[in-house]
């Protein structure tokens, strides 16, 4: 068994493990059942963490469907360098697509707004993409921690042909038995990180030596404050306004999007260790750095039943 | 640094390696006896409440009835705005916390009668259930019923939250008839492990925190501390079982079987069989992402390389050769139905079990009445009906008896036409033989064989005494079981 590669590292804790063979468990189960899948990737720790499962459990073998970004165009630099580095290092296939409505009617979150940014370059992105590649089961990094109306996401979510989620009236899902009965046009959007919280997954980077995008780790970078958020100022598309300075601080990065929309952290994290004690200690969620879930109650569950993720 | 603040970084400092598994647990009770605060409870004194979920959730709440200037707890668990706007729960939703000992999953399930389905759904895989009730009120038909189906899913730690003792006056003597006369009702159940603990979940008063003040004369454990000991159960007690979810064919040289190990254990050189081809092999390598391993156990998720080249495809099960499942046509299975169309008789739906779809035609037999706990004669089932059929199968199955192994012995049905789930199932035996058993003569046998659980639950039943004169019961291994049943017909 020569071709078999040693990765032996310390066994992870029990409640680690059993997270991830529940994760490999619905790879191999989607895989398995369905026509032609694809892997949602974005680039950020959830679907670094994907991706590495992925590895895992279809391991000997390569991951056998292609990984999907959904490139915004806004995407801080450094998500772009390490997406290709990491591509090309784990000879994976990348599909990278971008909602040419962006160009042609040049909507960015500066100018549309970031409601109607966010449904035109990722939602209305994601339904093109998945509707061209005719995917039948399409893996998220997903999990019910995240969100109020994540809590009750299946495992298998069902979509309509039109990629349209109805909360009130899921299938039920009991045990580990998932069904994967659709018809054509119909799809499935499979999350086999539905039951990590945040804290598991740093754990789990840390355990497995993940990489990640190195914006997580806190460093004195440029920023400017606007709407309340730390917002970076590395990218010449961002304009400045009269009353706005750039300042260099400490800041790292919580979750990973678009940079006009990701608020930074103030932070001296420098490494995983550092990290997961500040996330122990934080006394805020994740996403109140996310722009896109402030702007009305519920307004995940909407974005969602609209085909976002 | 505020007193908070410290207080989560001695919390941090206790942090040891958590080396128990994490604890599903569910939480049922009627509509009103604060399921969603008590879980919100739990989330809250355990620090798993963040502060801007706080800020939204005390913008959110309506008017403080209590006094405490704590927010609406019960908003943090209803998610969608659906609940938002109707004040209840109405669907399962999954919340997730720790402390420094353990993880935890709990599913917060809708206590309207007609939402049993959720319950169902969140019992399927949890290891435990918080049982709900007003002090005030005592059990009710709805605790009772919950109980029946946690149990028929099979959950064997039971907790009875007695909430709202406050209200209740702390009076002692009231949370002691409601433990007494909740225990023998479980008893009939054959639930043993029941603890009952007096609470006020609103006030935190023996959530997570011991109250003193008022309970003093409560001795026992807090819930936390309760859920922080629960046990979960080894399936490395039974046979080896690993349903095949894939072929694994990365190059010509290499084939190995993709797939979860769901009972027992294996280690290379152990002797395997292939179900339902009865063909024989040895496993040479047990291949994980990290290392080539020398065992593994229920739970692994492995790819299995075997000694020679055999048919195996997705479906299939390698299993020991010495403590094989039950292979057949004819199964009994207990059945909650899902949803409001019902299951019809004598259709053909499909059964997913263990990673394998196949046709079924599903016979009903009986449907319990959840208010008597009696079994009644049935032509169909409706939403939310638990009860008893037989399932015909047009290719030969596999399958444990359900309370022997869980993921062996459950199933879901698939209606060919809407390809929704429309019911969750337990195999509880496997017919031998199929003939109405009334209308046998004496020179016909009837065979049937299952757990020794299952065999004292029939023999409770009235319909059984009646005909136990003509029954000869042998308690006996599997082993013996294939000797006795090779010498008939």
């Amino acid at each position: 068994m020569s071709e078999i590669e040693n990765h032996q590292k310390p066994p992870l804790e029990p409640h680690l493990k059993e997270l991830e063979n529940e994760a490999i468990f619905i790879f191999r189960e989607v895989a398995a059942e369905f026509e032609n899948p694809v892997m949602l990737y974005s680039v950020g720790k959830d679907s670094s963490v994907l991706l590495h499962l992925a590895r895992k459990a279809f391991y000997p073998e390569k991951i056998p469907f292609p990984l999907l970004h959904i490139n915004t165009g806004w995407k801080f630099s450094q998500m772009i360098e390490f997406r290709d580095e990491l591509i090309k290092r784990y000879e994976l296939e990348l599909i990278s697509f971008t909602n040419p409505r962006g160009a042609n009617e040049n909507v960015t979150p500066f100018t549309h707004g970031s409601a109607l940014y966010t449904d035109i370059m990722k939602t209305q992105a994601l339904r093109m993409a998945l509707d061209d590649g005719q995917y039948d089961a399409a893996f998220g990094g997903a999990r019910r921690d995240e969100e109020a109306s994540r809590a009750k996401e299946r495992i298998y979510s069902f979509r309509t042909p039109d990629h349209r989620w109805d909360p009130r009236n899921q299938r039920p899902e009991l045990w580990s038995i998932y069904n994967g009965m659709i018809r054509k046009g119909e799809s499935v959007r499979a999350f086999p990180l539905s039951n990590w919280t945040e804290s598991d997954v740093w754990q789990y980077i840390k355990a497995e030596n993940i990489p990640i995008v190195p914006l997580y780790f806190a460093k004195k970078r440029p920023v400017i404050e606007r709407d309340g958020m730390l917002i970076l100022a590395e990218d010449e598309r961002l304009e400045l306004a009269p009353n706005e300075q750039i300042k260099q601080m400490d800041i790292r990065f919580r979750t990973l999007g678009c940079f006009p929309l990701s608020g930074a952290i103030k932070s001296s994290a420098r490494n995983i260790n550092e990290i997961i004690k500040e996330i122990e200690v934080a006394t805020v969620s994740e996403r109140v750095g996310r722009a896109i879930d402030r702007d009305q109650a519920g307004s995940m569950e909407m974005k969602k039943r609209e085909g976002y993720f | 640094m505020s007193e908070l603040n410290l207080a989560k970084q001695q919390d941090l400092t206790k942090s040891v390696l958590k080396n128990l598994s994490p604890l599903r647990f569910i939480t049922c009770g009627s509509v009103d006896d604060g399921k969603s605060t008590l879980i919100g409870r739990l989330l809250w004194d355990t620090k798993a409440v963040k502060e801007d979920q706080e800020e939204r959730l005390r913008k959110d709440s309506r008017k403080q009835k209590d006094g405490l200037n704590l927010p609406e707890f019960a908003l943090l668990l209803d998610g969608l705005q659906a609940e938002r706007e109707q004040g209840i729960t109405i669907d399962v939703a999954y919340r997730y916390f720790s402390t420094p000992k353990r993880t935890f999953i709990v599913a917060d399930t809708p206590g309207h009668e007609q939402y049993t389905r959720n319950m169902a759904t969140g019992a399927s895989s949890a290891q435990l259930a918080i049982l709900l009730l007003d002090a005030r009120v005592g059990i009710l038909e709805q605790t009772k019923r919950h109980a029946m189906i946690a149990s028929m899913m099979g959950i064997k730690q039971f907790i009875l939250a007695v909430n709202k003792i406050d209200l209740a006056n702390y009076d002692r003597q009231i949370f002691e008839t409601i433990e007494t006369e909740f225990s023998e009702f479980a008893l009939s159940l054959g639930i043993t492990d029941i603890i009952s603990i007096p609470m006020c979940a609103l006030k935190g008063e023996n959530v997570v925190n011991k109250d003193l003040d008022h309970m003093a004369w409560y001795e026992g454990p807090t819930l936390l501390e309760v859920l922080e000991r629960a046990t979960i159960r080894s399936k490395q007690t039974v046979g080896f079982r690993m349903p095949v979810q894939r072929v694994c064919r990365p190059n010509e040289s290499f084939r190995g079987y993709q797939g979860t190990v769901s009972g027992g254990a294996v280690k290379p050189g152990d002797s395997v069989v292939v179900l339902p081809s009865g063909i024989k092999a040895n496993v040479t390598n047990i291949i994980t992402f990290d290392l080539v391993r020398n065992a593994a156990v229920a739970g692994d998720a492995i790819t299995l390389e075997l000694d020679r080249n055999v048919d195996i495809a997705r479906g299939d099960m390698i299993s020991s050769i010495d403590a094989r499942p039950l292979v057949g046509h004819n199964f009994s299975a207990n059945i909650i139905c899902l949803v409001k169309s019902g299951i019809v008789a004598n259709k053909r739906y499909w059964l997913k079990s263990s990673s394998k779809l196949q046709r079924v035609v599903v016979e009903l037999i009986s449907v319990i009445d959840l208010k008597s706990g009696q079994y009644d004669a049935c032509d169909s089932f409706e939403l939310n009906n638990i009860g008893k059929v037989k399932l015909r199968f047009e290719e030969i199955a596999n399958f444990d008896i359900y309370d022997e192994n869980p993921d062996t012995g459950s199933f879901i049905l698939i209606d060919p036409d809407s390809n929704n789930t429309i019911a969750g199932g337990m195999i509880s035996a496997k017919i031998e033989q199929v003939t109405n058993i009334d209308n046998s003569t004496d020179e016909e046998i009837i065979v049937f064989s299952m757990s020794l659980v299952e065999a004292k639950k029939l023999q409770q039943l009235e319909g059984f005494k009646a005909i136990s004169d003509k029954v000869q019961q042998t308690q006996t291994t599997k082993g013996k079981l294939r000797d006795l049943l090779s010498d008939i017909d």
